[in-house]
Parts: structure tokens; sequence; C-alpha cells
């Protein structure tokens, strides 16, 4: 899992310097916000000159998915103490999510759970973050003619894959891809909010009807 | 302008995060958002890549897409998706 991490980390950290970024800005963000996929999204918006506003609506739906992640956290750990809730809620990771998950289903009713899950999301979060410093680091320094540029994408895909378990979700993600595709030339990266709820409504019509 | 960008990044991110571990614990899901949720991770991550595949200039960025699409399918493993996407980008660019 880790090497993923460093990868996009870096990754990431490459794309936001890129961008125009500021490199101690993408740090503090990286620290902050602490989601790649919408760090690289709003350095892009960003550079072309996107209002706050629409930076921080595109942010909304890239990271929807947390909220997906906090339904399903909470059936493990509604009862914990506030604080302990809030430090959870920061350290979710598209990852650890995965990772934390797969074990409560083989080992349902095991203690430590909790122990489990910060373990795991803290050593994912000190690997995303050296990651970040190197990639600011080494930033504009990597030869254009490796076109790095394209790890993006690619790390993105390798998030998705894994969601992708039965047709209503890979329906869902053909339509978002066949409406982003279209919607392409809507200004200021609406056509991620748009291909998000065509997505959503395609999942739900391919639902296996209950009896 | 990109401080207030980067305050209402963090905001509403640990907002989403946090939304449902907030909530009481008797208190329920209502059932239709409990199910659109489970599509979010699938329609908005390939929403963010998609483009960058299929309106590239050129096939190399879509062949070598698929590839990595493969890749991940068969192996799930994102190290090895990354580097076998870029390793077919220049093989392609080279082939094509």
């Amino acid at each position: 899992m880790l090497p993923g991490v460093v990868a996009f980390g870096v990754i990431t950290g490459v794309a936001m310097v890129a961008s125009g970024i500021p490199p101690l800005v993408a740090m503090l963000m990286s620290v902050v916000v602490f989601a790649g996929a919408s760090m690289v999204a709003a350095a892009q918006l960003l550079a072309s000159g996107t209002p706050a506003l629409l930076v921080i609506l595109t942010t909304v739906f890239i990271n929807l998915r947390f909220m997906m992640y906090s339904a399903s956290l909470r059936q493990h750990f509604a009862h914990q103490p506030l604080g302990w809730r809030l430090l959870i809620a920061y350290l979710q990771a598209d990852n650890v999510y995965g990772l934390t998950l797969m074990r409560y289903a083989e080992r349902p009713e095991s203690p430590g759970e909790r122990d489990f899950f910060l373990g795991a999301a803290l050593a994912v979060w000190v690997a995303w973050q050296l990651a970040v410093a190197g990639g600011i680091v080494i930033g504009a320094g990597v030869p254009a003619s490796w076109r790095l540029e394209f790890a993006a994408p690619l790390a993105f895909i390798a998030i998705t894959i894994p969601f992708l378990r039965e047709r209503a979700t890979v329906g869902a993600a053909a339509v978002a891809a066949a409406t982003v595709v279209a919607a392409h030339g809507l200004p200021f990266g609406l056509a991620i909010p748009l291909a998000a709820l065509t997505g959503i409504a395609a999942g739900l019509a391919l639902e296996p009807r209950r009896a | 302008m990109m401080w207030l960008t980067l305050a209402g990044m963090a905001l509403v991110t640990f907002a989403l995060r946090a939304s449902f571990l907030l909530l009481p614990p008797r208190l329920d899901t209502p059932p239709l958002l409990r199910r659109a949720l489970r599509y979010v991770p699938a329609a908005v991550l390939t929403a963010i890549w998609a483009p960058e595949l299929v309106l590239s200039p050129g096939y190399e960025q879509m062949a070598a897409g698929a590839v990595a699409i493969a890749v991940a399918w068969r192996w799930r493993v994102t190290f090895a998706t990354i580097l076998a996407g870029l390793a077919a980008l220049h093989l392609f660019h080279w082939l094509l």
C-alpha cells in the first residue's frame, strides 16, 4: 500500500508546483486538505484563473466520497469520544478505508479496530506528507520528456478500479466518463459535478431490483 | 485569493469527512442517500481521469490508459499501474 501512496504523493507535489502554486502553500495545502485528487484538480483550476468559489465547489464533488467513508466508518466508531472521531475523520484516505473495511469484514467484533485504523492511517499520513514534500522539491526539475504529468491520471485510475465491483458501479463510471467528455466545453470544470450527478443516477438505475 | 481557496478547500473537505461521524449514534442514514453515496467514487474519480485519456491529441494516451486499466484490474497495485501506464505511454509514442 505505501509504495502507491508515495508515488501518488510525489506526483501530487510535482503537479501542484508545476501549476504555479508556491512551494510553502502547496505543503500547507497537503497538511490541511490532505486529499490528493482534489489538490491536483484545484492546482490546475487555479492555474487557469478559475474563481475561488468554483474551485471549492469542485473540491466538494471530488471529495464527496469521504462522506461515504464517513457513513460507513460510523458503524464502527460512532461510540468513540468526539476527539477520536474528529481525528478519524481527518485521517480518512481511500486506501486506508479499503484496508480497514477489508480487515473488519474478515474479523467482525475484533477489539482494537480503532487502533488498527489509526495505525494504518498514521503510516499513510506520514508517508504521504514526506512524498508530497519530495515532489515539491523535485518540482520542475523533472525533464518534460519523462511525461510525468501523465502519472496523475494513472494514479486516479489505480484508485478508481477497485471501486468497480459490479454492473451498477461500472455503469456509473461509464456514464460519468461519457458525460465529462461530452461536457468538457463547459467553463470552470463544471463538467465534473455534472458527470458526478449523471454517474450516480446511472448507478442507482442499474441497481439490481430487490424482490 | 489563494488563501481563501485553501481555507475553503480545507473546510469543505473536513466537513465531508466528519459528516456522519458527528451524528448521534442512534440516528439512521436515509436509505436513498446511502445508496447514492455508493456510486460517488466510481463516478467522480472516473470523471477526473477520463478526459486525460480521451481528449488528448493522438491515441497514445488512450492506449496507455487502457494498459493501466488492465493492470489495475488484474493486480490492484497503484505503483505497478503508474509504472505500466508510463512505460506504455513511451512505447506507444515510439510506435504510433
